[in-house]
């Protein structure tokens, strides 16, 4: 059988981001898949040797709308250990909060595009509709609804006043009702279930050797979640990585929806916990030496390598973004698979395109 | 399948989620950072600590014109020269930066003092 090329992206309904797909085909099936990456690079890492370290902060906040707190947690995290910054109990709490809240809206959303790609629309309502009181929260505690800026090198830099630490819980209530209705359409509906069920089947030994990361691995059946070390105030909640066994689009699904619950569980305990104090410590000096800082984000765990100098600038600053380990799962899952199934495929493992150009 | 049934049907009597936007204006969240707002000419002493903390270098500062200007179309909205203001006469406003035809600073001049009248050397 004669094979065709057939080019999925950059521009694709399913995908509002840029990931070209060169799809080599016999007939339906897929035999070979040759990514192009390269559409929205934006030089920001270049970009950060020319700013001075504390106004990277909102530098790689930039690097991507959906994850910018724990961009922003990364980079402080490594400049706080290289400075010997102490940051407060409060501030470490804090950071759980809006990184959990980030994690949460990152999740609904991926949850609703999911349910626009295999065509159904009003579920993907549904989440939106739920996601917007998230954002809500974050533009009522941190100013603005994605790039929140709070995270600063030392602490944070608002705090939660008691009445929203008192109305976090009963929005999230709400949310927890409304999921709860939608999550056996997830789960057991038919039809959602012959999309999803055995396509795409990731094997944990291939999760392990491709180098994936997050969700992608956890729906493997590895356990491995960075929080699990205890970065922030991690170490103080009650944690446990959701983990399924079956590798398919399925599990990864349940995956997310999980750990969606398990935000708000972790939002709920970090409230419950907050001691009161300081939410940030003044930070003189100026960075020396190298570091490297690892947080988990909603897709996998990102990576930041910072080398400073001893004066504002750093020499180097790079970054590996959870997205970038994982697309090469996606080039294993793909060959074999049918030309419908790309769609579900690719937004399982939950790409984030401005995230791996930088 | 009943499960999304009864959500329809819910969603059918329920009143919706969205707002007829132009007509229908959510308010802004107190402390939302909408847009820089501008400087009290007042209260400014042309120290430039805005303009070197701006991590976009959207603020320029002239200590000798008594001159603050701000390009809107650099500006990034992180509220960094808001709070490290020494006089706090920066501010932020609530509502988001309209849309504009063209790319304008916006230059604001310290008005200068009144000239002080010496009465006693007429006298």
């Amino acid at each position: 059988m004669p094979k065709t090329v057939i080019p999925f992206g950059p521009q694709h309904p399913v995908l509002p981001e840029p990931l070209h797909l060169k799809l080599v085909m016999e007939d339906e099936k897929i035999v070979e898949a040759i990514p192009a990456i390269g559409y929205v690079h934006r030089g920001l890492e270049k970009l950060t040797e020319k700013k001075e370290f504390t106004q990277n902060v909102f530098v790689v906040e930039r690097v991507c709308g959906i994850c910018s707190a724990m961009h922003a947690l990364a980079y402080c995290q490594g400049m706080e250990k290289l400075m010997g910054v102490e940051v407060p109990d409060r501030a470490r709490y804090l950071r759980v909060i809006w990184s959990e809240l980030h994690r949460m809206h990152s999740h609904l959303m991926w949850l609703g595009l999911l349910a626009d790609a295999f065509g159904f629309e009003s579920l993907f309502m549904q989440l939106w509709r739920n996601r917007e009181k998230v954002m809500d929260i974050m533009e009522e505690t941190a100013g603005s609804r994605v790039i929140i800026s709070v995270n600063i090198i030392g602490g944070t830099k608002r705090d939660l006043s008691e009445e929203m630490l008192a109305k976090i819980p009963a929005v999230l209530d709400e949310i927890y009702k409304d999921l709860k209705q939608v999550e056996s359409v997830f789960l057991n509906d038919y039809t959602v279930k012959h999309r999803l069920v055995g396509v795409g089947v990731l094997s944990a030994e291939d999760a392990h050797a491709l180098g994936t990361l997050g969700p992608m691995a956890r729906a493997s059946g590895i356990r491995m979640d960075h929080r699990m070390t205890g970065y922030a105030a991690y170490g103080e909640l009650d944690f446990e990585p959701v983990v399924e066994k079956g590798g398919d689009c399925y599990a990864r699904t349940v995956v997310r929806l999980k750990e969606v619950y398990q935000s708000i569980d972790l939002i709920k305990q970090a409230i419950g916990k907050i001691p009161e104090g300081e939410i940030n410590v003044p930070v003189k000096g100026n960075p020396n030496g190298e570091v490297i800082s690892r947080v988990e984000q909603p897709r996998g765990e990102v990576l930041y390598y910072m080398r400073a100098n001893g004066t504002k600038f750093l020499d180097r600053l790079r970054l590996r973004t959870p997205t970038f380990a994982n697309i090469p799962a996606l080039l294993k899952m793909l060959p074999g698979s049918q030309l419908a199934d790309v769609p579900i495929l690719l937004l399982t493992i939950d790409p984030c395109i401005s995230c791996t150009e930088r | 399948m009943f499960d999304m049934i009864r959500n329809v049907l819910k969603n059918m009597v329920s009143k919706p989620a969205t707002r007829n936007y132009p007509l229908y204006k959510r308010p802004s969240f107190k402390d939302t950072r909408g847009r820089v707002g501008g400087n009290d000419m007042e209260k400014c002493i042309f120290c430039g600590i805005c303009s070197r903390k701006c991590p976009s270098q959207a603020i320029k500062v002239n200590k000798t014109e008594k001159t603050w200007e701000i390009d809107p179309f650099k500006c990034v909205i992180c509220g960094e020269c808001a709070s490290v203001c020494p006089k706090k006469s920066i501010y932020m406003d609530e509502q988001y930066t309209p849309a504009a035809y063209r790319k304008e600073k916006s230059i604001l001049v310290q008005p200068s003092e009144p000239a002080v009248s010496d009465d006693r050397v007429i006298a």
